[in-house]
């Protein structure tokens, strides 16, 4: 059995008529480290809340480190951390309150458990007396982290932890989850930046409610169908239109400096063909080469079928 | 961008924007600018003509007017069997596309838009890029802001800001070569790396 176990989880709003989460299942092996990779709305915060035992469900089951989620949910509760998308901690406390608050709500204190926190919180310790809400996103970021982990948890569920917050703390915060992942906690993690869908062992492709696809990153890139290429040229806008309406092109998508590209037929013709067919127009300077796609890709992929 | 907008007065320096003074020519600014943000763009509380009509009178459109390219619009976006339902209830990517749109059917000479695409699934944000070159090409210049740094690549030129400086200003292409970059993630990184404000 899983440390995370979820069948056919389903949950609906406003009287049936929404449904956002759609018999979802799959399970969480212990010590993992697990992302839910979608955008807004693909129904990511609601199977955390059902999981964190803050929303029952309307169909299906899950457990949670052994517990039922509408039985059990006083066990769960003792057992996770939670993160919630949105800041929740107490703005007019201090870092040092916020974190004793919880600490006393949990029955422990900080010294209890400092040395879990300890990489994260020395950070913050300069400045401790400062109220939450004055934070930067950043800084709040890791008081959360800090906070959802101050009474040891078996399990982490972390609800975008990473949206809106700067590159560089960013990076941080996915190290400092790869830190406690080497502790043996578990960990559920989800965000709507694609490129972090790399950083976790195993991802859900999660979208309208439905996984897509449940696997490592690599295996999921692996099963990209088409081999995979990259164009540029002059006039990037134009050149997209053109390749969508070529009849030997399967698809073509944007992706910043190139755009991404597959064949009906990969020959050398084709590629060659299609070249010079771009000299001949207002697309000069072009350049062809083969990649291997990124998960952004297979997300795009999946959801066009 | 707010100060750009007319929105908040500068503590120094000068701008002009389509040739107006940002002190002086607010309100002339602000009728030759559309403005989205991803917080606040269309009331949910109205449907997706009454929004049309809203911001189309706000931006002084004639009635005749947003008529007719509100119905050019709602067709474009393939929002025919929506119009009359509340923004509200659409998919957050149908509402930014949306949002777009009415921010430019004044064709105005400038458009700003902030962080318009968070959060938004790949193949709508691809939408929206599509649409933001449609307008580009018919003359419209596009200011925009994002934190997704392969979105900085679809920009002609881009500035990096850090702490409120601007650390770099160029092409995405000569800024991967200046700082030897493979991605817009790297060259940020490189720049904002060591540069984080003291007060975090």
């Amino acid at each position: 059995m899983g440390e995370v176990a979820l069948h056919n989880l389903r949950k609906t709003y406003n009287k049936d008529t929404v449904l956002a989460v759609s018999d979802v299942s799959f399970t969480v092996k212990k010590g993992e480290l697990f992302g839910l990779i979608g955008p807004d709305g693909a129904g990511k915060s609601s199977i955390f809340r059902m999981l964190t035992t803050l929303l029952l469900p309307d169909g299906g089951s899950a457990s949670v480190n052994g517990y039922d989620i509408v039985k059990d949910y006083k066990e769960i509760r003792k057992s996770i951390g939670y993160m919630p998308g949105k800041f929740s901690l107490y703005q007019d406390l201090s870092v040092e309150e916020n974190l004793n608050f919880f600490a006393t709500v949990f029955n422990t204190s900080i010294e209890e458990n400092y040395e879990l926190i300890k990489d994260i919180y020395v950070q913050l310790e300069p400045f401790k007396d400062r109220r939450a809400g004055k934070l930067s996103g950043g800084m709040k970021q890791k008081l959360a982290l800090c906070c959802a982990l101050i009474h040891r948890p078996v399990i982490l569920f972390l609800d975008e932890p990473t949206t809106g917050v700067d590159t560089v703390s960013r990076k941080e915060f996915w190290e400092m989850l790869k830190r406690l992942k080497e502790q043996g906690i578990t960990i559920l993690v989800s965000t709507p930046y694609m490129d972090e869908a790399t950083l976790c062992e195993r991802i859900a492709l999660i979208q309208d409610g439905k996984i897509m696809s449940i696997d490592t990153p690599e295996h999921i890139v692996s099963q990209y169908p088409d081999p995979l290429f990259a164009i540029k040229s002059d006039n990037m806008s134009h050149l997209l239109g053109a390749l969508r309406e070529h009849p030997l092109v399967k698809s073509c998508n944007a992706f910043g400096e190139y755009h991404h590209i597959s064949f009906l037929a990969t020959s050398e013709e084709v590629k060659k063909e299609l070249l010079s067919l771009l000299a001949d127009k207002e697309f000069k300077n072009a350049e062809l080469k083969p990649i291997q796609p990124t998960i952004e890709d297979c997300f795009i992929q999946l959801m066009n079928h | 961008m707010k100060m750009l907008c007319g929105l908040s007065n500068p503590t120094s320096g000068n701008a002009t924007i389509a040739g107006f003074d940002i002190y002086r020519d607010t309100e002339k600014i602000k009728r030759s600018i559309g403005y989205m943000s991803q917080k606040f763009s269309l009331y949910e509380d109205l449907t997706v003509i009454e929004n049309i009509k809203f911001f189309g009178g706000i931006y002084g459109l004639k009635d005749r007017e947003i008529e007719v390219k509100g119905n050019i619009l709602v067709e474009q976006l393939n929002l025919g069997d929506e119009a009359k339902k509340l923004v509200g209830s659409l998919p957050l990517g149908w509402k930014q596309k949306l949002a777009f749109s009415v921010a430019v059917l004044h064709e105005p000479k400038i458009v700003f838009l902030d962080e318009p695409t968070g959060g938004v699934d790949p193949v709508t944000r691809r939408q929206f890029w599509d649409l933001i070159y449609a307008a580009a090409d018919r003359g419209i210049t596009v200011f925009v802001t994002t934190h997704y740094m392969d979105e900085a690549e679809y920009c002609n030129r881009i500035s990096m800001m850090v702490d409120g400086v601007i650390k770099a200003l160029d092409t995405p292409t000569r800024l991967k070569e200046q700082f030897s970059a493979a991605s817009m993630d790297e060259v940020f990184y490189e720049l904002a790396r060591g540069a984080k404000r003291k007060a975090d």
